[in-house]
């Protein structure tokens, strides 16, 4: 149970980040850790205690084993997230080129 | 089977533009186009023969041998998925016939095909896919596309609406995965008819928790009202044939569809849900009518208005009727029509005169007839004036909900009906009727942009014939059927 209230823990700082900060490089940091939180806790759901990794070898018995499927999720979803935290970054460059800063609260052109 | 060629089509289209396009971006467009047209007939075709019944493919069923491998992703194609895929391949293809000529007046690449290609790619996927990380994973293809299309024409403004798009689709995305995860660890399985059929027996409690993190997660794709802010900035920036695909069918695709899916195909029937459904779709209508009554600006003025035209499908969904949900399909394809319309519009408005701001427009039904005369049409057809598509879907949901004992609703829907005639009187008075402000355009909008404005402009007429008794059981009767029956879709997609 306490690994589940770290995990959530890690989660709410990220979203803290992504609320309360003002620098762009800063909230596409804190993405990341929204990210990693996520991540984490579907690993935590595939552990089991004592379990083995999911392979079936030649002499080794089938017992408690980790489920690897949250595993193929994961390395999906940490693709995924690479892609849009590259997206984020050249557009974060891209802005700053525009603005000379990576202030959110001096770029707003758009309002309304 | 067709199926899984609604994703390989468009991912095969968005790689050889890649590959095969030089300097010179005809070829990206031939094929984009010629890709677009097969999705079309494959939908059509899947729409009109195949709707009555489920078809599905299992990805990774194939047989090597004797040996056949035991877990599969479903691919699941019934009347309501096929329904959405037919719409996303008309808009596609009018936004990609405007396009050709648009994209020529801003900077012309084959990047912006291969990142549109992409985009329709992840929204098939989206609507085909019957497991719900594989409806994760190509809602993110979709949405990548869309952030870097938002982007596209390299002002300081695109990019701004860009990054704030893409922070707050990062997090609802994170949102509905930590939703799959707990769905993941409760029922050990992903595919949505095999959820569905396990949850009835685990603690309501886990589906009220899950429900509640997929209707902040889809509703911010969907820009229902506490969670629309990213709207306004990404549609009104974006280029107009782009504008045409995320208001008209990204926010459906992403948004409603997948929550008609989950709420009513995969939770079994809570009525609380139903309630937030209406409360959201009542405050969408209202205090999206009201912004964009303020705006002065053509396309953000639109933008606002998609936040309270989705209010509708909402409030059509949250009543939960078979007029009701019939009401709100119809409306997901009409506003799909009128809206892409609208943006084309606004779209060679700018590209003749420069300009989208309504007051430097004035009196443009000498000078631009078509853009004019199909402006007219879609606003017509928004407002609620028969005989066009818009008034049937809008009278089915306020007469639903008059029969649904609600009639506060129906007050809404009415009030907000009023609210968009306002808007829209306001665009045609001030943008096409006003006084003179221009002799001549500046650039002559070409004939692709025209051909695209009178498909969208035909179509919006043409499918007011829908609600005629005989068309609608063929039309939107299986849909409507798709939605309600829970049961049903659990076993024609588990064959159990």
């Amino acid at each position: 149970m306490t690994v589940y209230i770290l995990c959530f823990a890690v989660l709410l700082i990220g979203i803290y980040g992504v609320l309360v900060k003002r620098d762009l490089i800063k909230i596409i940091l804190a993405l990341g850790i929204m990210g990693y939180a996520t991540n984490l806790m579907i690993i935590l759901f595939a552990y089991r205690k004592g379990g083995h990794y999911p392979i079936l070898e030649k002499g080794r018995e089938v017992t408690a084993m980790v489920d690897p499927l949250p595993q193929a999720l994961i390395l999906t979803s940490i693709v995924i997230e690479l892609g849009i935290t590259a997206m984020l970054v050249a557009l974060a460059i891209r802005l700053y080129q525009k603005y000379q800063t990576f202030d959110i609260t001096k770029i707003r052109r758009l309002s309304g | 089977m067709i199926l899984p060629f609604f994703v390989i089509i468009p991912l095969l289209a968005a790689f050889l533009i890649a590959l095969i396009s030089g300097d010179r971006e005809d070829w990206a467009a031939i094929l984009s186009i010629l890709s677009v047209i097969i999705l079309l007939v494959l939908s059509v075709y899947g729409f009109f023969a195949l709707s009555e019944t489920t078809s599905i493919y299992e990805m990774g069923g194939w047989q090597v041998g004797h040996w056949k491998l035991p877990v599969t992703i479903l691919l699941v194609q019934d009347a309501l998925s096929a329904f959405v895929l037919m719409v996303v391949s008309i808009i596609a293809l009018a936004a990609l016939i405007f396009a050709v000529q648009y994209i020529r007046h801003k900077n012309p690449t084959w990047k912006f095909y291969a990142l549109f290609m992409l985009m329709v790619t992840g929204m098939n996927g989206v609507i085909i896919t019957g497991d719900i990380f594989n409806l994760y994973v190509f809602m993110e293809i979709a949405l990548f596309a869309a952030y870097a299309l938002v982007a596209f024409g390299g002002q300081a403004e695109e990019y701004e609406a860009a990054f704030k798009y893409a922070v707050m689709g990062s997090i609802s995305s994170t949102l509905i995965l930590v939703g799959i995860g707990v769905l993941y660890s409760a029922t050990s399985t992903l595919t949505i008819a095999r959820i569905a059929e396990l949850l009835p027996g685990l603690s309501p409690s886990l589906t009220y928790w899950v429900g509640g993190i997929f209707i902040a997660g889809f509703g911010l794709k969907a820009a229902t009202m506490p969670f629309h802010a990213w709207l306004p900035d990404a549609h009104s920036s974006a280029p107009a044939p782009i504008s045409a695909m995320l208001s008209g069918v990204l926010i459906k695709a992403l948004g409603i569809y997948v929550l008609i899916r989950l709420f009513f195909n995969m939770f079994a029937d809570y009525p609380v849900f139903k309630t937030i459904f209406l409360i959201l779709g009542s405050i969408s209508i209202l205090i999206g009518s009201f912004l964009a009554l303020g705006q002065w600006d053509f396309k953000r003025l639109l933008a606002y208005s998609s936040i309270s035209q989705v209010g509708y499908i909402l409030l059509g969904l949250g009543l939960g009727t078979y007029w009701g949900v019939l009401g709100a399909a119809f409306h997901l394809f009409n506003h799909a029509l009128f809206k892409a319309l609208l943006f084309l519009n606004a779209g060679s408005v700018e590209v003749a005169l420069g300009t989208r701001n309504l007051k430097e427009m004035g009196k443009l039904n000498r000078i631009m007839p078509v853009t004019s005369a199909t402006s007219m049409v879609a606003s017509l057809s928004i407002s609620g004036i028969p005989p066009f598509n818009g008034f049937f879907s809008k009278l089915i949901i306020i007469i639903a909900a008059v029969q649904a004992g609600l009639p506060f609703y129906a007050l809404v829907a009415v009030v907000g009906s009023l609210l968009t005639l306002a808007y829209f009187m306001k665009v045609q008075r001030y943008g096409f009727y006003g006084e003179k402000i221009h002799d001549q355009v500046d650039t002559p909008i070409g004939y692709g942009m025209k051909t695209a404005m009178l498909l969208l402009a035909v179509l919006c007429i043409v499918t007011s014939l829908m609600v005629i008794p005989g068309v609608l059981e063929k039309t939107l009767d299986p849909i409507a059927n798709v939605i309600l029956n829970r049961a049903e879709y659990i076993h024609s997609v588990l064959g159990r």
